[in-house]
């Protein structure tokens, strides 16, 4: 049976129940499309074996009629998640051969749940990237090519190997995680639903830390369906990570009704930026129109510091991620430099950490540690955390006043090529997420949907911001959102 | 409170070679704390075990833990700080102190710069009868311990245990309010006291539970009363702080060398350096730790990976109810209902267990006498036999009653040394061994009387040189407690002879 | 605000990244750039504002003090590039 990687997890979940097929069946589907794949370079880790023995298990649970929605339903895991004896790299060349003695909470609860590994998945190093160009493992590819031009395209980044695994069906989903935009984004660039939750709803735990005030991890789906199938799974309070919410996980799949008759959406203007291709603001006034049809009340809404969250998170962001990578220093676990005679400790970590990390790590890691050095603490990092107070005030106050849900575009142009941007200066790259950023620092809930295409046939999406823990609410406005649309298309398999 | 006056003690001047100087010091405290597990992870605490068998993932500093508080941790700093008489801040936070060491594996070190836990308190150091000082406590922080790293198993690399990553520990800061070496001891000693009668540290210099920061700066007089008035710093002199002292004598000699050390710069017309310093105890003297590359910058911020911390003023009260009587209380009482001299009261009163064991002892009995025993019998005992009191042979029911039997007159003084002796080493009760064995103290006048006589009637020429020489009567005494085999009462025996000699 | 070469090479220090002194121009002129960037935060008004330490403030949770970790030496060595008799061993430190 071909073709059963290209199910959603729903429709699996139903066949599987109804015997019609078994996971062992699914997964080989699976592997088999991995391995054709090799041109994509999503999975960097197979884990092939582990994933066919967990499909078996899962096989007989679902016999046994007690199978949970996640149960026998192939997964790749983003390779930041620490998986218990199987690589964990953080795509760095520093932490090569590092197979990891504990396994994430999150991940724990796929596969308590009866989810199957196929193996880890392509990103930029240590999150740090919206281009997935920074990788140990060299590039991921996006499955999605421009009208008649064979130029390879990024699939976003970080998170870029699960969206290129998800989008070319080479997986029914993927774990992703979001800082700054690392799901929404790249899930917007390959044409998938990618969902970041509140900050404190998924348990950090056993996640290689890049910026611990901002980073969740989150379900990159083919469908919002799935999406809160699977962010129900990965979901929960965890007493091992002190900022995680101790609140219960509702059954998220059971409030998509698609009815959002009456909902309150706004349309912040500060979001309109200069130069916004036009392609872009037609999406956003499609969408709009699909919601306002849909039986919503569109209205507009002012989030005045929308252009300061972009300098605000490149100062707050490696700040704390220059404090988290300290401890890659070559004396407990990865890569050690080699040594010439008469090196002492400090010229191990020098050297060691300047082989180790690649060129957007150190400079952010550098960048990190200037920000809160003596002097220019109070100038840069307490500013922008007092910014961010102000970000998160001005989504509270849209909030109360009624709002229930945002509406904005997702990336402010369509997958560019990879290695355009080579030679840009860095911040143009951080323009990226210029849509994005604003919901890390308040920490919101926010998805990603595919909603058209841009002139040259490639994906293009919408976000959707909700309230904070109401994800169920949020995702039942993007599934009328996903209906209205009606975005079906796929990459032409060129791999 | 109680209700005590006191002199302050005089500062220590040290005589330069042009002029006369004072010292000001100010002492920054680590005491571990006593707890099961490591203060953001359930690892154990205890000392001694094999290299990182104590270590949790998140004290080894994997890649994606995270850190989880131990609220018995902050219930201990709490209790500390309530023993000190300290202000408790209901609201504290964490934040990172960032620096690079092998044995600091996160890279950063969780400590509490902003939001300490505790703030102002103080600590009442005795330096003799009436002379003490209020050292008063800046703060008091709870912060990870790091581990350990041996430098001398290996001509060329280092080795690290992360055993002690994590541990629990409180910094308490006093204010520069110290003046003298024998002050900072008396402090470090007073505070530790304190600890241990809290039960939040047990004070283990040796082992390293407990160490001193030492700050030392010097004057020259009549500045610091200057600082004092305006609180202005620059009346004082450039401090130097003496890192990892973990010895009283140490901690003196170490102050004694650095102080001198500085008044020589000074008085050569050069600047004392702001730097750390180490004390060499086999060289005695203190040399810089500071490497040729500039100072730490630890960018310390927020830790993003713990909320703050906020506690409850009856969760505060309810500790407060578990204080026991501490150090200054017991001995004000020990002084008072058993009218003991302030000397054997701080003998006493150094730890709750030997304070116990007096109680016990004295309880329904001779206050004094019992202190007497305790102090000069059991502990000279003890000392000799290098036990400590939780190893003494002797309980505090057998001491009583070696007490009582003197009281009622049954043994003398003598006779109750040797008693105790028994008692010591072979246990048993004492008014069944003295029973047993005859040890009873012959009283009966007319017995006495009889034994008077009978060595009168033996020896006339000593009668008649006692006489002319009262004296002489001692060799009667000796006579006498030699006849009635030590157990006649020595007081009715004086008399005695006194009398029948006067006839 | 600028960055200079020293700058740079002390920020490199801290950081303990090895950059060859020929590499420093660059970087100080990279991170300059990026700090330009930043500098708009200075357009805010922020008096008077608090600067945020938890995005979503809830009760710090605590743990009991219970031992229930640890006494796992070989797991903790299992992926050091140099374990010796149970230790870390790592270049000699100078104190």
């Amino acid at each position: 049976m071909t073709d059963l990687n290209k199910l959603t997890i729903a429709d699996a979940r139903d066949q599987l129940r109804a015997g019609d097929i078994t996971s062992a069946e699914l997964t080989g589907a699976c592997v088999s499309a991995i391995e054709g794949a090799g041109a994509l370079n999503a999975f960097v880790h197979n884990t092939a074996e582990i994933a066919m023995e967990q499909a078996a298990a899962a096989d007989t649970r679902i016999k046994a009629g007690d199978a949970p929605d996640m149960c026998g339903i192939p997964l790749g895991i983003k390779d930041l998640f620490c998986t218990k004896g199987v690589d964990t790299q953080a795509a760095s060349g520093i932490l090569s051969g590092f197979k990891p003695e504990y396994e994430s909470t999150i991940t724990t609860q796929l596969w308590d749940r009866g989810a199957v590994m196929l193996g880890k998945l392509n990103m930029d190093e240590f999150a740090m990237g919206s281009s997935n160009e920074t990788s140990v493992y060299g590039d991921a590819i996006n499955p999605w090519k421009r009208d008649g031009d064979d130029a390879t395209l990024t699939p976003g980044g970080s998170s870029g190997g699960s969206a290129a695994a998800v989008a070319g069906d080479l997986c029914l989903a993927a774990t992703g995680t979001d800082t700054g935009g690392s799901i929404r984004q790249p899930a917007a660039f390959t044409g998938i639903v990618g969902l970041k939750p509140t900050y404190g709803r998924c348990s950090r735990w056993g996640v290689v830390a890049f910026a611990s005030s901002l980073d969740q991890a989150g379900p990159m789906t083919k469908t919002v369906r799935d999406a809160a199938i699977m962010m129900e799974a990965m979901a929960g309070f965890d007493p091992k990570d002190s900022t995680s919410r101790d609140l219960a996980v509702p059954n998220f799949e059971a409030m998509l009704t698609g009815d959002i008759k009456g909902k309150k959406i706004g349309i912040p203007k500060e979001y309109r930026m200069d130069g916004m291709p036009a392609e872009i603001a037609k999406l956003w006034e499609d969408g709009t129109a699909m919601l306002r049809d849909a039986g919503a009340e569109i209205v507009d809404i002012s989030l005045p510091h929308t252009k300061y969250a972009l300098p605000a998170y490149y100062v707050i962001a490696p700040a704390e991620a220059s404090s988290n990578l300290a401890r890659y220093d070559g004396v407990r676990y990865g890569q050690r430099a080699t040594l010439a005679g008469g090196d002492a400790i400090d010229d191990m970590y020098e050297k060691t950490r300047a082989e180790g990390f690649g060129p957007e790590v150190q400079r952010r890691v550098m960048l990190g540690t200037y920000v809160l050095s003596a002097g220019f603490y109070d100038a840069y990092y307490n500013r922008a955390r007092k910014v961010r107070t102000l970000i998160k005030k001005d989504f509270e106050d849209v909030f109360a006043a009624g709002v229930d849900a945002i509406l904005t575009p997702a990336t402010p142009s369509a997958a560019f090529g990879l290695g355009e941007m080579k030679d840009a200066d860095p911040v143009k790259m951080y323009l990226n997420d210029v849509f994005t950023v604003t919901v890390n620092l308040a920490g919101l809930p926010a998805i990603s949907v595919p909603t058209g295409t841009d002139a040259q046939g490639l994906p293009l999406g919408l976000q959707l911001i909700g309230r904070p823990w109401d994800e169920g609410d949020l995702l039942n406005t993007a599934y009328a959102l996903e209906n209205a649309a009606g975005f079906v298309a796929k990459p032409a398999k060129w791999w | 409170m109680l209700d005590l006056t006191y002199e302050l003690p005089k500062p220590k001047v040290i005589a330069g070679a042009k002029h006369d100087w004072e010292l000001v010091i100010g002492l920054e405290i680590h005491a571990q704390v006593s707890s099961n597990a490591k203060l953001f992870s359930g690892a154990s605490t205890t000392f001694g075990a094999e290299p990182n068998s104590n270590v949790s993932f998140v004290d080894a500093a994997m890649p994606g833990m995270l850190p989880v508080i131990n609220e018995y941790c902050v219930e201990q700093a709490v209790r500390t700080g309530l023993g000190l008489n300290a202000e408790i801040n209901l609201y504290s936070a964490f934040d990172r102190k960032n620096y690079f060491y092998p044995d600091l594996p996160q890279g950063y070190q969780i400590s509490q710069l902003y939001h300490p836990i505790v703030g102002e308190g103080e600590v009442l150091v005795e330096m003799a009868e009436g002379v003490a000082r209020n050292v008063r406590i800046e703060r008091i922080h709870l912060e990870q311990d790091a581990g350990k790293s041996i430098h001398d198993m290996d001509p060329n690399m280092s080795f690290v245990d992360l055993n002690r990553t994590g541990v629990a520990l409180m910094e308490i800061v006093s204010k520069p309010d110290i003046r003298g070496p024998e002050e900072a001891a008396a402090y470090v000693t007073k505070l530790r006291q304190i600890l241990r009668y809290l039960g939040t540290c047990d004070g283990n210099m040796q082992s390293g539970s407990m160490r001193a920061d030492v700050n030392v700066s010097v004057c020259r007089q009549g500045q610091y009363e200057k600082y004092q008035e305006t609180q202005d710093f620059s009346h004082l002199g450039t401090r130097c702080e003496l890192k990892n002292m973990n010895s009283m004598r140490f901690i003196q000699m170490a102050i004694d060398y650095e102080a001198r050390r500085q008044i020589a710069i000074l008085e050569d017309g050069g600047t004392v350096d702001q730097e750390t310093r180490l004390y060499d105890a086999d060289k005695n003297e203190t040399r810089s730790m500071r490497s040729k590359e500039e100072a730490h910058d630890y960018r310390y911020f927020p830790c993003p990976d713990l909320l703050p911390l906020e506690i409850e003023q009856e969760w505060v009260d309810d500790i407060a109810k578990t204080l026991p009587e501490l150090p200054d209380a017991k001995k004000a009482r020990f002084i008072k209902d058993f009218g003991l001299s302030d000397y054997d009261a701080s003998v006493l009163t150094a730890d709750t267990v030997s304070a116990g064991f007096f109680e016990a002892t004295a309880e329904g009995r001779d206050g004094k006498l019992a202190a007497n025993w305790v102090i000069n019998e059991l502990f000279g005992r003890l000392k000799k036999d290098e036990k400590d009191i939780t190893d003494s042979p002797i309980n505090p029911d057998q001491l009583g009653g070696i007490i009582a039997l003197i009281t009622k007159g049954d043994i003398s003084g003598k006779i109750a040394k040797d008693l105790f002796e028994i008692v010591y080493t072979e246990g048993g009760d004492p008014a069944e061994i003295v029973d047993a064995r005859g040890m009873k103290q012959v009283t009966d006048t007319g017995a006495i009387e009889a034994a008077v006589d009978k060595i009168i009637a033996e020896n006339p020429a000593q009668v008649e040189k006692a006489k002319q020489n009262p004296k002489l009567a001692g060799w009667f005494v000796g006579q006498v407690m030699k006849a009635t085999g030590g157990k006649a009462n020595p007081k009715a025996v004086n008399e005695i002879i006194a009398k029948k000699l006067a006839q | 605000m600028s960055i200079d070469k020293d700058t740079a090479a002390r920020v490199a220090k801290l950081a303990r990244i090895r950059v060859e002194d020929d590499a420093l121009p660059a970087l100080a002129n990279e991170l300059s750039n990026i700090i330009g960037f930043m500098e708009q935060l200075n357009e805010v008004d922020v008096d008077g504002v608090e600067p945020m330490t938890s995005v979503t403030p809830q009760r710090l949770y605590r743990r009991t003090d219970v031992i229930n970790d640890g006494d796992q030496q070989g797991a903790v060595l299992a992926n050091a590039p140099d374990a010796r008799e149970g230790f870390f061993a790592v270049p000699k430190v100078v104190e």
